[in-house]
């Protein structure tokens, strides 16, 4: 592939179109909205316009990208899959967010929004969290910043990811439990915007993905775009081409994928989102609105929203990003879906290989490189960015119990 | 497109005169299918002298409901409940009050406005609340609605700003649904005196009946809610002793209670 020209983009796709400001209406094609109470929406435009503000305040971009280097430990290391990339006969880079501080990369979200409250004078973050890993971000985030927080999760999750529990606790968070419907990410969530009805003026929703109401995923992408804007900078130090011939990220909610992408969505990349096969919006489900947005849902015949299953609490969610939605729309980005047994190969395999243990969501995308490659579907000699978000430690339980 | 068959007692117009009439409003809530006899607990509440009743299509994923309404709509979807069963359940009932919806958009729109407002009209439903629409993404639906004769009723929070209270209060059809606070649907110890003044703000912006819910629980409240605005919707308290186990006649029997303490407070 050669160097990067105007030519090379797909002719429907101006770069200045995709993956930028979605204006007030905060809508990306069809999807997007913001489906809230009245009682929620100037909640949400006190976001919006905070936002706006300090998005385009170089002193807040400072103070941000300060605490990304010199706290989150960013820029985060492009690191070459060696081994793997040997044994499948293509180039594999891994973007290591799960070096990043807390082992994920919700941190980059979390910073960013801790920072955003405590501007519009917010004393408490409120937060969801599946797999915990956005619950960790942001009672670190709060500690950091003299905040409280409350971390709302599933009974099921709280479970399946006790030490994350244990560590949100550690660090000086309430976590609620959420016994109602599925009692993962999606009952939790709805759980906490329904608590922030009762705490607009003094709390600050710190939603973790590409999800809720607008400007939400919009933010949480723009927080986010420091992952795919390094690894392109790092990618063109690394790759004859400069750009990867594919951009690979698991997708939940979506917030990794989004962030990532936005780095690429301008490129001749193929981009792939890889959700889990139990939990499949796009591969799987029609459009809903759901939590506070318009974008697809895993639902039954009568339109009730279904219960994800996945391995990975972080991906055990029904619905996906509504930016996401519109990229599938547009045929500019493609999401496919792997099984969980596939997952625990592809944890496997890459810690024997690489002797790097990605959690359980992460292992979303290696799986599906694993399986592109075998199936010759990524050509021999394919140059692959995998964005790794997060680290397994958090999964020793789960992988305990499969081994 | 066929024609719709409108059935079924107006919002607006039964309630305004009702209210003119000097009497103050009483809306019980009952959810769609949460129980095999359901529709039984309707015609109990009409003859206990309820003025309005709203039925509640239940949603996977209720972003206002407390957990008693949660617990509702998850009994009733376990049941098999469906907005087309629960549809058809409601156009073999007779009642001379006026019967609301209220449901979430995505139910809504998944069937299409116009769809989802003529089933509504054909099944003697006059009446929608879609309290996660705001105004922001109401006007397909309103247009709906209107074709339809249905009156979309938008519910007012107290964190909303003056200008947009005054559109609420302007676009809304048969009454104006006021938070009493701002909560989730569900019983409370208390009900806040926060509450009359924000009845008094919206009643100032026009000439539609203003309703009190959110959190009405005792005949006492429901009193201190007629002496405030114009009415009260009753929900959780209803449905907590529904779900366990109250009878259509003890579900009658509590709705009598508070048209009398409100009754007796409006003299």
């Amino acid at each position: 592939m050669g160097a990067i020209t105007a030519a090379g983009l797909p002719a429907l796709l101006p770069a200045a179109g995709l993956m930028h400001d979605p204006g007030t209406t905060g809508r990306f094609g069809d999807f997007g909205g913001r489906y809230v109470p009245e009682a929620l929406i100037p909640a949400c435009a006190e976001v919006e316009e905070a936002f706006r503000a300090a998005w385009a305040d170089a002193g807040f971009r400072r103070d941000l990208d300060r605490l990304l280097t010199v706290y989150a430990g960013r820029p985060t290391a492009l690191t070459p899959a060696w081994n793997l990339s040997a044994e499948l006969g293509i180039t594999v880079l891994l973007k290591r967010e799960d070096l990043a501080h807390t082992g994920s990369h919700k941190i980059n979200n979390v910073l960013g929004q801790a920072l955003l409250a405590r501007r519009m004078g917010r004393t408490r973050l409120l937060a969801e969290t599946g797999a915990g890993q956005h619950g960790v971000a942001t009672a670190t985030a709060a500690a950091l910043l003299g905040l409280s927080a409350t971390v709302f999760m599933g009974q099921k999750d709280m479970a399946r990811q006790a030490l994350n529990v244990h560590r949100m606790r550690l660090l000086g968070a309430e976590v609620v439990e959420v016994t109602g419907g599925s009692r993962t990410l999606k009952d939790a969530t709805s759980e906490a915007m329904r608590h922030w009805v009762t705490c607009v003026d003094e709390a600050y929703y710190c939603l973790g993905s590409v999800m809720g109401p607008h400007p939400y995923p919009w933010m949480v992408r723009e927080f986010q775009r420091v992952i795919g804007e390094e690894a392109r900078a790092q990618c063109a130090a690394e790759l004859p081409a400069a750009i990867p011939d594919y951009v690979v990220a698991c997708v939940g909610g979506g917030s990794n994928a989004a962030g990532t992408f936005a780095g690429f969505a301008g490129t001749a990349a193929k981009l792939v989102g890889v959700e889990a096969a139990g939990g499949a919006a796009i591969s799987g489900g029609k459009v809903a609105v759901m939590h506070g947005h318009r974008s697809y849902a895993i639902q039954d015949e009568h339109g009730q929203i279904l219960e994800a299953e996945s391995v990975a609490a972080g991906l055990d969610y029904p619905g996906i990003g509504p930016e996401h939605a519109h990229l599938h729309d547009l045929g500019r980005a493609r999401y496919v879906t792997v099984t969980d047994d596939e997952v625990i190969d592809a944890v496997r395999r890459l810690a024997r290989s690489e002797g790097i243990l990605p959690a359980l969501e992460s292992a979303h995308a290696i799986a599906w490189v694993l399986r592109a490659a075998r199936d010759g579907e990524l050509p021999p000699g394919a140059t692959v960015l995998v964005t790794l978000s997060g680290r397994g430690d958090k999964d020793m339980t789960t992988l305990m119990e499969i081994s | 497109m066929t024609t719709t068959t409108v059935t079924g007692t107006a919002v607006g117009p039964r309630l305004r005169e009702r209210r003119d009439a000097g009497r103050k409003l009483l809306v019980p809530y009952v959810t769609g299918g949460v129980s095999a006899d359901w529709t039984d607990y309707l015609r109990a509440y009409a003859d206990a002298g309820a003025d309005a009743v709203e039925i509640g299509l239940p949603f996977s994923d209720p972003m206002i409901d407390g957990p008693t309404v949660q617990e509702a709509s998850e009994r009733a979807l376990h049941r098999g409940a469906t907005v087309r069963g629960i549809l058809a359940d409601l156009r073999a009932v007779r009642v001379d009050v006026p019967l609301i919806v209220m449901t979430y958009y995505h139910l809504v729109a998944r069937e299409g406005h116009a769809e989802f407002c003529a089933a509504l009209a054909e099944a003697g439903v006059r009446g929608l609340i879609v309290p996660d629409l705001p105004l922001d993404e109401l006007a397909g639906l309103e247009q709906a609605a209107a074709v339809a004769d249905v009156d979309l009723i938008l519910v007012a929070a107290p964190s909303c700003a003056p200008s947009r209270l005054r559109e609420i209060a302007t676009r809304s059809r048969g009454f104006v649904y006021a938070m009493t606070a701002m909560v989730t649907t569900g019983e409370r110890a208390e009900l806040p005196a926060s509450a009359g003044e924000f009845a008094t703000r919206l009643r100032a912006h026009g000439d539609l009946p203003v309703v009190l819910g959110f959190g009405i629980s005792t005949p006492e409240h429901a009193a201190a809610g007629a002496r405030a605005a114009d009415g009260v919707v009753v929900g959780a308290a209803l449905m907590r002793r529904l779900l366990d186990g109250a009878t259509p006649a003890e579900a009658g029997a509590q709705v009598r209670a508070l048209r009398a303490a409100m009754d007796e407070a409006h003299g």
